[in-house]
């Protein structure tokens, strides 16, 4: 099967107009008969950062679980790179996975590997399970490794355990991890729910300026809309498993924030 | 008329006779096995006497016997030990991992893993000795094998459950890198289990140090063999120079375990 091999040489081709993302009547029930995602069209060009907004339990996490099957997605399609990861099994999911990062609430490291041995994890998908049981990881993207540590401001903590790092040097670290993979997309779920406001922003500034370094659209979930319509170019609002707003965040008025969440008084 | 003062009681009435029903049970199951065993009162009576004069055969203690034999076979009884526990170490980690439901996710593979498990240590080392030596016949290999087959099901489950307490947090980001596998394992759950898997090699060493030490009685080699033949000649001086050397190596496999227990911790 070359199949998926030909769609990254397509998409790589056609460059930074290439769809990046492209979800088509995505339905997903953990239990039958009762919704959590109904009919979710979404589509996510080129680059900047896509924030989807809403309450907890609203589907947020399903939906970006369901880009790279970490969540079994019940029906509908998802492209990434114009490749339909749904129904993929095996070797092929796992190249589909390589090309999308992700970073996560609880950072989700290797605690007790060093922080440059948990960036190289993100290099897992390319280098052979025994060269990786050997740490005989390339010597370029050992390289990359600490050039990215640098970025994130941790060169100095390359070798220490990653349990010896605070929450927000933490998600710096599974962030590098996201892009040591050099992916298509990074997507990033609740990504400072565990941090305080000014780590959180620091944070945000962060992922904004490694994906525009290299070029990857980033979608977020955040419960944060403040933080989310400060960064993100444009916003999507889910309600009850369904978008009901997706626009840039200066046309968001108190009347769609008041459908998205429901009440008014924390508006005031 | 409610009393204004609020009344508490820990159990309700059906809960109180329960537990009376349970003390009950209790009491008379002591009873009942105290008349099933039979105590003959005359050998309870001059039990004291006995042991007296046993210590006064076992004194003084044949140090000389250490440097002869004892210390040959007590050779032997850790080398069963050590090499059984890395046999078993190989043997319980596959099984470990189909035991597993997070790792293994099928429920029939994990039952039958955990019926190999159980199996292992339904059956006494002293069992699994007797097997052997019918199969090897007498001598350490025996031991060994014994000491290896049983200790699968110990290794086998706490592994199992260290496994089955790893955070799924981190194997869900490896996943989600397109990490194959192998990769999974060596990178996500290896750094979570290593020190219960050291720990668990370690304390099973121990608890093997001691099972090995009395293999010999049915001819599985080590200290026991030498244990067996001192008793059957009634030289208690020299069995109690073979008692003094497994205590010393005991207690120095104890503060050996436990030292290195703490340090990978």
């Amino acid at each position: 099967m070359h199949g998926p091999n030909a769609m990254t040489t397509n998409a790589t081709e056609s460059g930074q107009n290439a769809r990046s993302l492209v979800i088509r009547h995505l339905d997903k029930e953990y239990v039958r008969g009762i919704p959590v995602l109904k009919d979710i069209n979404l589509e996510i060009n080129g680059r900047g950062m896509t924030a989807i907004i809403g309450p907890s339990g609203t589907g947020k996490s399903t939906l970006i679980r369901c880009i790279n099957r970490l969540v079994e997605p019940t029906r509908g399609e998802i492209l990434v790179d114009g490749q339909n990861l749904v129904g993929l099994h095996g070797k092929a999911l796992r190249e589909a996975r390589r090309r999308i990062g992700m970073v996560f609430q609880e950072f989700n490291l290797v605690e007790r590997l060093t922080v440059i041995e948990n960036l190289l994890c993100g290099r897992l998908g390319y280098v052979h399970p025994f060269a990786a049981w050997m740490r005989r990881f390339p010597e370029e993207d050992v390289a990359r490794a600490y050039e990215l540590l640098d970025i994130v401001g941790l060169k100095e903590f390359a070798m220490q355990r990653a349990d010896e790092l605070s929450g927000g040097q933490r998600q710096r670290v599974g962030i590098a991890r996201a892009v040591m993979q050099k992916p298509r997309i990074l997507l990033a779920d609740e990504p400072t729910s565990s941090l305080d406001p000014k780590t959180s922003v620091e944070i945000m500034e962060l992922m904004i300026q490694l994906a525009g370094q290299h070029d990857i659209p980033v979608v977020v979930n955040i419960h944060d809309v403040n933080l989310g319509r400060r960064f993100a170019q444009r916003v999507v609002g889910m309600s009850g498993g369904s978008i009901i707003f997706d626009g840039p965040p200066d046309d968001i008025t108190d009347e769609h924030l008041m459908q998205i969440y429901g009440g008014k008084k924390w508006l005031q | 008329m409610i009393s204004s003062q609020a009344q508490w009681q820990r159990f309700t009435p059906r809960q109180r006779l329960v537990r009376f029903t349970w003390y009950l049970g209790m009491v008379a199951a002591l009873v009942l096995s105290l008349r099933q065993i039979e105590i003959i009162p005359e050998f309870l009576y001059d039990a004291p006497e006995q042991v007296a004069d046993l210590f006064s055969r076992m004194w003084p203690i044949a140090w000389y016997y250490y440097p002869t034999t004892v210390h040959a076979a007590m050779m032997e009884t850790l080398h069963i030990a050590t090499l059984g526990t890395i046999i078993t170490l190989f043997l319980a980690v596959p099984i470990g991992f189909l035991a597993a439901h997070n790792i293994t996710r099928s429920t029939t593979v994990n039952y039958l893993a955990k019926l190999v498990l159980v199996s292992s240590r339904s059956v006494n080392s002293l069992v699994w000795a007797l097997l052997f030596v019918a199969v090897f016949g007498p001598g350490a290999l025996a031991g060994t094998m014994a000491i290896a087959f049983r200790s699968i099901g110990f290794v086998g489950k706490l592994l199992a459950e260290a496994l089955e307490d790893a955070q799924p947090g981190p194997i869900e980001a490896l996943q989600a890198a397109g990490a194959p596998w192998v990769s999974v394992v060596t990178k996500g759950y290896w750094p979570q289990i290593k020190p219960a898997f050291w720990s668990i090699a370690l304390f099973r060493w121990d608890i093997n140090v001691r099972e090995s030490a009395v293999l010999g009685l049915v001819g599985a080699g080590g200290i026991g063999t030498a244990l067996e033949s001192s008793m059957s000649l009634f030289d208690w001086d020299r069995a109690a120079m073979i008692l003094v050397a497994i205590f010393a190596v005991v207690m120095i496999a104890e503060v050996a375990v436990t030292y290195l227990r703490k340090r990978i911790i």
